[in-house]
């Protein structure tokens, strides 16, 4: 068949709408990094769109000799590897008895796992849990407290699911128990599954915030996004130094764009690796037994 | 000889099974100990709390409401829960139908290698925090310095206080709320999508149908549990609320319609040690979301959909 003219026009004028919502979600990012790379000068005069001007890395430079900040950034990457591998295995222990139709208890478990999404403890209720367990200001309660998320835990369970069980029962007749079948049968097959929940894992840790503040004061164990934070709303900032007339060069602004780079930065590194798997696994997530 | 029988075969059971209760054990124990254990410190919203005597030793409240009653006279409660409802209401109203218009444009896109591009691109924002969102915001929406007003200044308009204006900021917080989910909440709806028969659209094609009947007899029916389950578990969250986005873009200008239940509760709960009426708060906030969730599970069934449960 054909196609008729007017369906081609149609064909470019959703191309064209596509390419709207392209720009909107890139723009902003692109101008950060323009500002991140721009001089103070051309800043304080507006200058920069979304071009760096009078290139310079200054402001990286400027964000580097603040010892606390770069602190910050190796502890958070050091905080999430330590999540995403305690996650990983504690997801993997949680999904994997499911797949066992016949066990025991199995209905009540999924059960008791599947009911923590739609009812939670609250606010405050979990904060005086964190400190009756004494983990108030404690690294530790970064990394517990949210080490298994349920719908994570769907996912591969699902996954599992989609494995024939064939497979597992060849391996049974070879005389091999459950640990032995996950390790050999189950866990090749599921890397990529695997690899995005570690990434699930990874940037949930390396954007997590609220924890930090509510359990965490003790700035020595800031992660980025706490930090981040605290960068973007110091006050000091090239608005306050134009209403007050100065024209002096504040570099503060260009500070703030460099920052929020650095903590955006490791996660568009990963983000290309992590897309080819993630629509797969969001898919899986829908099913819930 | 029954029971013994009966006795051997647990035994056996359980020798071919240990291996997998054992793996039990530590999501078990994540679950009873930071998902179960928190919930009976929900009684901190029936008692006083005495921070040297502890959840346990504390007195119970006279009268039991007495933090309730408390709450329901405070004006920023009110507040809290009307900037709650009316936040997730406007993110309802306008974060819901746009994903589907947008899954969609994605699906009648015809160039195949551009709309993996703009997929890719536009389930970015997505993974980034609100913390970024909110400071990247801060530097494009300054009202002397952002591009976005230095672009307005050049057509002759603003400058325009986004981030610090009653009205402006409610859009904004919509806005970015968009921005952020618009293109990720497209793949469900682009998986039931592909779900489709394609003989459906085959037939029509025959039958000399337009893209758009094409879209709203085909498509649109295709996806309509997916909508209808999709919309009772945000019709189920009006009333929660998240805490990284409305803390990260308040300010003291706009607490006004900025403060949200969530941020309420840290403000006044941890950082104002008033645990036991922001417990009686937050117990308030899930038994109204509990009722929420339910009665929308219960519509979706009446209209004949599976619903959540």
């Amino acid at each position: 068949m054909v196609k008729s003219r007017k369906r081609k026009i149609d064909d470019l004028i959703i191309a064209a709408v596509c390419f709207l919502f392209i720009l909107i979600c890139l723009l902003p990012m692109v101008n950060i990094l323009a500002r991140s790379l721009s001089s103070s000068q051309a800043m304080i005069n507006n200058r920069v769109t979304f071009w760096p001007v009078e290139f310079t890395w200054e402001s990286y430079f400027y964000v580097l000799q603040d010892k606390a900040f770069v602190r910050s950034l190796w502890w958070t990457a050091l905080l999430t590897l330590i999540c995403t591998l305690v996650s990983l295995t504690i997801t993997i222990l949680a999904a994997y008895p499911l797949i066992y139709e016949n066990l025991k208890g199995r209905r009540f478990y999924n059960g008791m796992m599947l009911l923590t999404m739609y009812f939670s403890a609250g606010t405050i209720p979990n904060y005086l849990l964190m400190k009756q367990l004494n983990l108030i200001d404690n690294p530790l309660v970064l990394i517990i407290p949210n080490c298994l998320s349920i719908f994570n835990m769907i996912i591969l369970r699902s996954f599992f699911h989609t494995v024939p069980d064939s497979l597992r029962e060849s391996a049974q007749l070879d005389g091999a128990g459950p640990l032995n079948v996950l390790v050999r049968v189950y866990l090749p097959l599921s890397k990529p599954v695997l690899a995005t929940l570690a990434l699930f894992y990874a940037v949930g840790r390396w954007n997590g915030f609220s924890d930090a503040l509510m359990y965490v004061p003790n700035p020595k164990y800031a992660p980025i996004q706490l930090k981040l934070y605290q960068i973007i709303n110091n006050r000091s900032s090239i608005e306050t130094a134009q209403q007050e007339g100065f024209s002096a060069p504040v570099a503060s602004e260009g500070l703030k764009s460099a920052s929020v780079m650095f903590a955006t930065v490791p996660i568009l590194l990963v983000y290309p690796w992590l897309q080819r798997y993630f629509i797969t696994g969001v898919t899986l997530g829908a099913i819930k037994e | 000889m029954k029971p013994k029988r009966s006795g051997r075969k647990t035994l056996l059971y359980l020798k071919r099974t240990w291996t997998l209760y054992l793996m039990l054990i530590l999501p078990v124990a994540f679950a009873v100990i930071f998902r179960y254990l928190p919930m009976t410190n929900i009684s901190m919203a029936v008692k006083d709390y005495n921070m040297f005597k502890g959840v346990w030793a504390s007195p119970w409240s006279d009268p039991l409401y007495k933090w309730f009653d408390k709450a329901f006279k405070t004006k920023d409660f009110w507040l809290a829960l009307r900037n709650t409802l009316m936040l997730n209401g406007l993110d309802l109203i306008f974060g819901f139908p746009l994903p589907i218009m947008l899954a969609l444009l994605l699906n009648e896109l015809a160039f195949r290698r551009y709309k993996r591009v703009t997929q890719t691109i536009v389930y970015l924002p997505h993974f980034l925090s609100w913390i970024i969102i909110s400071g990247m915001a801060r530097q494009l929406l300054a009202p002397r310095t952002g591009v976005v007003n230095v672009l307005l200044g050049k057509a002759g308009v603003g400058p325009i206080n986004f981030l610090m204006e009653h009205g402006l900021y409610v859009a904004t917080y919509i806005a970015l709320g968009l921005w952020k989910e618009m293109g990720w909440n497209t793949i469900i709806y682009l998986a039931a999508i592909t779900g489709i028969n394609p003989e459906l659209y085959e037939a029509a094609e025959v039958d000399g149908a337009s893209r758009l009947r094409k879209i709203w007899h085909i498509t649109l029916p295709g996806i309509r549990s997916t909508i209808i389950v999709l919309l009772i578990m945000n019709m189920g969250r009006i009333l929660g609320s998240e805490f990284d986005r409305p803390y990260a873009m308040q300010n003291d200008l706009v607490m006004k319609v900025a403060d949200v239940l969530s941020t309420y509760v840290y403000r006044v709960g941890i950082r104002g040690f008033q645990f036991s009426l922001t417990s009686a708060i937050g117990l308030f906030q899930s038994v109204v979301c509990v009722i929420f969730l339910f009665s929308a599970n219960a519509l979706a069934k009446r209209f004949g959909e599976r619903g959540i449960w």
